[in-house]
């Protein structure tokens, strides 16, 4: 696959994603800037592509790096516990402070989001049986884990309803002045391919980046902010999106090869081609309702990580 | 020169590398022999700066390895593990490429190129250079593998046990390389090897170790003989002399 298609692909879905909806919008509307049309155009549209577009590049970048620096195929934010670490993080917030400003939540996602892939890979670091699929069914459990503290004090407190309200990956709310915490990733992904070699090299294990004079512990731990700091935006805007992060880069992985330079920009473009025709589906299945684009995504890249679980075990060993 | 001097290395409370002290002569193949468990991979580990030593200290050019920045150390010392076994998906070239990581940080240069093709030519990969690392062979990764370090272009090159896993051909083939390099690159070639027939016909010095110990240390010719081989090996080894080589019949031998 050339960058130039998954690029063009890109293009037309974002131009159908604007032009799908509830109410009926044509290009020739816009062309009276008074309408209403034009104010939804603004308002709910053009913020629900941007939202898209930097949620979908920055989750599948964030699965990248994961699978490079845990060395394992099948980690990501979801099978690594990050997200469901995140979600604890917000709850906390909440618990801690009456009235939590935004800032506070953003803090303390972005620290429990850190702080829980950290202990993730420490996990890793102490498990001797390295099998490509134990290790996500670990990440897995460890993830449930953290989701059922938070599920016991949010209904201790009262919280559940708030809580599900996350767990729902969701462009419905996203409308401008509610989503632009998520161009933080814009720098976070370009940190991403400056450091694509470092990482890369880091992929190749401890010794083998030492041999090269890598300083392998600084640049797996700028890897994990970064990954905390995508995942971060993603979930206190529009919630959790399962799988994103684990089948995006594996299969830019089977055409492409594992060389972060190279597969960075795939694998962005891919990740929004994926999430756009996922949101565009869960829009048009029920028109003029919708279905909650985790819940699409879900359906869709369970198939393929199970198509990948099947019949990749031998790839992802190798 | 390197200068390994009173080394050691406990794992708990057992020692795996006990007071080990041996120089490498420059331009030379100095072989790492030893029962398993010698602490043979230990010690090159510990040259390498992948393991950090208990006691002691390794000298590179008079100065401690600790005190070396990575990126020089990276310009003049390469290793490469028995453990390098690796689950990327790089193709033949990109992987050589990334052993000139040390001096371009992955943006390569017009020389950068140089060294790799002159690197791909030297191992004989030309015609996989563009193939993806999971679709060759034992040997042929193996090949790749030592192609980057060639490419790293350093004075000393560490390789733990490369022979594993290889057919005689392969052996074969890959202790000629070393060899060439020696010879001709003027490098200086460490190798920690299981089989001493390989150390006998390829080394020109033997460091010999049993239990973290050093026991032998000398040219090659000086530790190839039965009574040398029982101290380190505990049998009795018959030493044939064919073509100039020597070579240990051990496969009977009484212990």
């Amino acid at each position: 696959m050339r960058l130039w298609m998954l690029i063009i692909a890109a293009i037309v879905l974002s131009f159908l994603s604007l032009f799908i909806g509830a109410i009926d919008i044509k290009p020739s509307d816009l062309l009276d800037w008074e309408s209403d049309e034009t104010q939804i155009f603004l308002i709910s549209r053009v913020p629900r592509l941007m939202a898209i577009i930097l949620a979908g590049a920055g989750m599948s970048i964030a699965g990248l790096i994961m699978q490079s620096l845990s060395r394992n195929k099948f980690v990501s934010p979801t099978t690594a516990g990050t997200l469901d670490a995140a979600k604890l993080g917000i709850l906390i917030s909440m618990l801690f402070f009456t009235n939590t400003t935004y800032l506070q939540e953003i803090i303390f996602c972005f620290a429990f989001a850190l702080a829980g892939t950290l202990v993730f890979m420490q996990i890793l670091d102490r498990v001797k049986f390295k099998d490509v699929i134990f290790v996500p069914l670990i990440g897995i459990m460890y993830g449930n884990i953290l989701s059922s503290i938070t599920t016991f004090f949010g209904y201790e407190a009262d919280l559940l309803q708030n809580i599900s309200s996350w767990l729902m990956g969701s462009f419905t709310l996203v409308i401008s002045g509610r989503y632009e915490l998520l161009y933080v990733s814009i720098p976070a992904v370009i940190l991403a391919y400056l450091y694509a070699n470092k990482f890369t090299v880091a992929g190749m294990g401890e010794d083998f980046a030492k041999n090269l004079g890598l300083s392998y512990k600084l640049v797996l731990n700028i890897g994990l902010i970064l990954v905390a700091i995508i995942s971060t935006t993603v979930v206190l805007t529009v919630g959790v999106i399962p799988f994103l992060g684990l089948i995006v880069p594996n299969i830019v992985s089977l055409y492409l090869g594992d060389n972060l330079r190279k597969t960075i920009p795939h694998t962005a473009v891919l990740g929004i081609v994926f999430l756009l025709i996922c949101d565009i589906l869960g829009r048009v299945i029920i028109h003029p309702y919708e279905i909650p684009v985790n819940v699409t995504v879900a359906v869709i890249g369970s198939a393929i990580f199970l198509i990948m679980l099947f019949r990749g075990r031998a790839y992802a060993k190798k | 020169m390197i200068e390994i001097k009173g080394l050691t290395k406990r794992f708990g409370k057992k020692p795996v590398v006990e007071d080990v002290s041996v120089k490498i002569e420059s331009g030379t193949i100095t072989s790492f022999i030893g029962p398993n468990g010698a602490g043979k991979s230990t010690l090159l580990s510990m040259v390498s700066r992948l393991l950090n030593a208990d006691t002691g200290e390794v000298l590179l050019d008079q100065n401690n390895v600790q005190k070396w920045k990575s990126n020089e150390f990276a310009r003049r010392v390469s290793i490469l593990k028995q453990s390098n076994y690796i689950n990327v998906r790089l193709t033949v070239r990109e992987l050589i490429a990334f052993g000139r990581y040390p001096y371009s940080k992955g943006r390569l240069t017009a020389e950068d190129e140089k060294f790799v093709d002159q690197a791909i030519e030297y191992m004989n990969l030309n015609e996989m250079q563009d193939k993806f690392l999971d679709e060759l062979s034992g040997g042929q990764k193996q090949r790749a593998f030592i192609a980057m370090v060639i490419a790293q272009d350093t004075d000393y090159i560490l390789l733990d046990e490369p022979l594993n896993n290889l057919d005689m051909k392969h052996s074969v083939q890959i202790m000629k390389i070393l060899r060439r390099l020696v010879d001709e690159l003027g490098k200086t070639v460490v190798i920690v090897l299981h089989d001493i027939n390989f150390a006998s016909v390829y080394s020109d010095r033997i460091v010999a170790l049993k239990d973290g110990k050093l026991v032998k240390n000398g040219p090659t010719h000086e530790i190839i003989n039965s009574d040398a081989l029982r101290d380190i090996y505990d049998m009795d080894i018959p030493i044939q002399e064919q073509n100039g080589c020597r070579i240990c019949v051990y496969f009977n031998s009484h212990t």
